[in-house]
């Protein structure tokens, strides 16, 4: 069968109703009792916090889990998906929030390996000629540039998510499903996807998930919101403010505390002066780069992922080598110096993936409470620990930060993404730390999540202690920071005061753009 | 000194072929993220079946090309079912790859033993395949030994070398493979049968594997023994971390590991003083010392290796 037939027989998507849909998983009810309908080139935003049930329900509706209860129905028909192969066919697709891309294979590669069977070739042949083409289709018919030759490693985080839009449409899509598409994005890029998105709701139409309430507005037509994995809302978007979906999300009104700029600021903690750092890549990740963070600050880094932030948090920390250039602290040079000696000078750290270098995800809550101190004469003696004491100083950590577990002897790597990180601040709020790094600190988490944790950085800084914050939201960063620094490609682009800066300033700089 | 190094060389082609065979079998089984290590146990139970079909049939006399054919069809169809055995234990009830593998390695290596025992006995030989000069280019002097006189499944398992990268990287078959064994949570988002795929790399390499032995026995050694296979699987598996999952560095490392073994052997021959066990040892340092200094590059090295993939397990 020719390709072009098999994509065109499938008839348009007129509407699509999720009835009664119930999941379970071990110990947890995933979605209870949900429904939603969508129809002829509407956009319906899926809202709520982390866990809420959001992602089960597009992975049901992918076929990639099966519902206990409930049914699906497309024009009406009832329809079974055993796998994404039958949902592929009854022309839904998703772009899930991790990319579903093999990185060693070509973008051509990766988008034939979907369209596999529909291809047109010889006996076990793969014809990319034919699978670059329809690209080329495609990305000329939605404005989606993309290299076909690159390989997936070498691309950014926005140039995988085109590919995997690319790559959806390509499979046929008639409805999409997105899955937090704007996570990883620059301001300017989130503009243009909402506009390209708004142009493809002439063809299509699409279910999006996101914690972002301008983006829900902006782009959506009807909002239903998620707790606990029961619908608690749905309406039209335009009869509700983003205050009002905020509180329907949470349960409670939630405003975002801000850096009121008052506390004195003191010396320079923290200096990094021409200091130039390797990717593993083996390409300059940092180039000379320099900046200095005083007690009793925020600095905000703002950038697009992959510009350094990840090196010169390691940096920072022992955990990557210096090739030239100095980092004093207090006055010390720690360039070079292991990460015990710097975790022993008073650095604290919160690292970039909570799961797998912020804690050890199956040792117990109250181990990953004291990681860093077990060797420390308050948690252990001689070579045996302190049972009851880690236990005490475990309770009160978990009542302190408020952290939703069954008790301290829970393996962290259970948690919700959200609790996870009250532990991992938990832990190094208590270490007393003389200076604190934050990498994406409220990353994928939900405003009540992030509420908390902006409170408990703001309280840090009202101390006395000075902070590092890398981060991509530039709300946070604009809430939070005394002082915001751009990075770019391994340098800081340009230090502004908070009140120097503006989103649209900050988006210009963090697209390399020089003032 | 010419003649021992043509003579070096020309044994090197030959004596390669069961380590090429076995890790181009293993690299099917790795790039779909499944880690064999029973190929030892595979090709031990091959090299068996492989040499009592001609040995039954002739009484270990003189029998037809076919009967020898047949014992390399019995190998592979042979490794092709413990390849299956391997994706039930360690795909469907998903086994830690690394302990199946030495339970396959010891299960094959033992059977083959025991039913050698039990069928034919003491050492016995067969005739074997004999070598074929190709028409005129053998004739050349010196170039003509080293690669154009040697038996025809020699012949046929380099002819495989660019097939399994053409199959590896230019069919839809071994893009899935690629994919499953990298990111086999995206192979499934779009819509290819995860575990289906794991299974018939498995049983690709297995049937690859059933060969190498097969042609240990009835082309190389012609006669099986406990000891025939004596660590061969293990170093394919080696080669193949070597070779970056790659046919053709696989190939390399192929022949640079045999030329290290022939090189040692015509060094014990000549008489040269030199302790024996140390000449033995060179091909297996060669390895260590080689594997330590590649780089691991992540960019092509299948990632999901060695993990289990469960669809409703949320990582």
């Amino acid at each position: 069968m020719p390709c072009s037939d098999s994509f065109s027989i499938m008839d348009k998507i007129r509407s699509l109703r999720m009835e009664h849909i119930t999941k379970r998983f071990p110990g947890v009810l995933a979605s209870d009792d949900i429904s939603i309908d969508v129809g002829e080139g509407e956009v319906l935003a899926l809202v709520g916090e982390n866990g809420a049930g959001k992602t089960t329900l597009m992975n049901i509706l992918m076929g990639l889990y099966q519902p206990d209860e409930g049914r699906i129905l497309i024009n009406g028909e009832p329809v079974r998906f055993r796998g994404p192969e039958d949902a592929f066919r009854a022309g839904l697709g998703m772009v899930h929030q991790t990319y579903m891309l093999v990185p060693n294979m070509t973008v051509t590669e990766n988008i034939a390996l979907g369209l596999g069977r529909n291809l047109p070739k010889r006996p076990g042949h793969l014809d990319l000629k034919a699978v670059r083409k329809r690209i080329e289709e495609i990305s000329q018919r939605y404005g989606l540039a993309v290299n076909p030759d690159a390989y997936i490693w070498q691309l950014s985080v926005g140039e995988q998510q085109k590919v995997e839009l690319v790559k959806t449409l390509c499979l046929g899509a008639k409805f999409l499903i997105l899955d937090e598409p704007t996570s990883a994005l620059t301001p300017q890029e989130v503009d243009e996807l909402i506009a390209l998105l708004h142009r493809m709701t002439d063809e299509l139409s699409i279910i999006f998930i996101s914690h972002k309430l301008q983006e829900v507005k902006a782009l959506s037509n009807k909002v239903t919101i998620l707790r606990h994995g029961k619908v608690v809302f749905s309406g039209n978007t335009d009869d509700y403010s983003s205050q009002e979906i905020a509180a329907r999300m949470t349960g409670h009104e939630i405003v975002l505390p801000k850096n009121k700029g008052t506390g004195q600021k003191g010396d320079v903690v923290l200096s990094l002066s021409d200091v130039t750092v390797m990717s593993d890549r083996k390409i300059p990740a940092l180039n000379s780069l320099t900046l200095d963070v005083r007690a009793g600050e925020i600095v905000g880094l703002a950038g697009v992922s992959g510009n350094g932030q990840r090196e010169l948090a390691e940096v920072i920390n022992g955990l990557r080598k210096v090739e030239s250039g100095s980092i004093r602290f207090f006055g010390n040079e720690i360039a070079n110096k292991t990460p015990r000696e710097i975790i022993d000078s008073g650095m604290g750290y919160i690292p970039e993936e909570r799961n797998t270098e912020g804690i050890v995800p199956p040792f117990s809550i109250k181990e990953n409470f004291v990681l860093k101190d077990i060797s420390s004469p308050s948690f252990s003696s001689w070579v045996l620990v302190d049972g009851k004491k880690i236990d005490s100083t475990a309770e009160k950590l978990v009542k302190r930060f408020d952290v939703r577990c069954p008790g301290i002897d829970t393996a962290s790597g259970s948690l919700s993404g959200g609790n996870i990180q009250k532990v991992i601040l938990a832990r190094e709020i208590e270490r007393k730390p003389k200076f604190l790094v934050a990498v994406y600190p409220t990353r994928g988490l939900d405003m009540g999540a992030v509420e908390f944790i902006h409170s408990e950085l703001l309280k840090l800084r009202e101390s006395g202690i000075g902070i590092l914050l890398i981060s991509e939201e530039l709300d946070e960063i604009l809430d939070l920071s005394d002082r915001i620094a751009v990075i770019y490609k391994g340098s800081v682009q340009r230090v502004l005061d908070r009140s120097e800066a503006t989103p649209d300033r900050l988006g210009i700089l963090m697209a390399g753009v020089q003032e | 000194m010419l003649a021992v190094i043509t003579n070096m060389l020309s044994m090197c082609i030959p004596f390669s072929v069961a380590l090429l065979l076995a890790s181009l079998g293993e690299m099917f089984n790795q790039r779909a993220g499944v880690f064999n290590l029973g190929c030892e146990g595979v090709m031990a139970m091959g090299a068996f079946v492989g040499m009592l079909i001609p040995f039954l049939a002739g009484h270990g006399g003189a029998v037809s090309e076919w009967y020898n054919l047949l014992g390399f069809a019995a190998a592979a169809v042979l490794g092709a079912v413990f390849g299956l055995i391997f994706g039930v234990i360690t795909v469907t009830f998903r086994a830690p790859q690394g302990i199946a593998g030495i339970g396959l390695q010891m299960f094959g290596v033992g059977t083959a033993g025991t039913l050698f025992r039990h069928f034919v006995g003491g050492t016995q030989s067969i005739p074997g395949i004999p070598d074929v000069d190709i028409p005129l280019l053998a004739k050349i002097p010196v170039i003509g030994d080293i690669f154009f006189s040697h038996n025809v499944v020699a012949y046929l398992a380099y002819i495989f070398v660019p097939v399994a990268w053409y199959i590896l990287f230019k069919t839809y078959w071994g893009l899935k493979v690629r994919a499953v064994g990298t990111n086999p949570r995206a192979a499934d988002s779009m819509g290819i049968n995860v575990s289906r795929t794991r299974y018939e790399a498995l049983v690709v390499g297995g049937a690859l594997a059933g060969l190498a032995g097969a042609y240990l026995s009835i082309a190389q050694a012609k006669m099986f023994s406990d000891t025939l296979i004596s660590g061969r699987g293990f170093i394919a598996v080696a080669l193949v971390y070597f070779g970056h999952w790659h046919p053709l560095q696989i190939m390399g490392g192929a022949l640079l590991f045999t030329l290290a073994q022939t090189f040692q052997t015509i060094v014990q021959s000549m008489g040269i003083s030199f302790p024996y066990e140390l000449a033995v040892m060179l091909p297996y340092v060669l390895v260590i010392v080689v594997l330590s200094f590649t780089s691991r590059n992540q960019t092509t090295s299948p990632t999901a290796l060695g993990k289990p993939f469960n669809r409703e397990i949320r990582t």
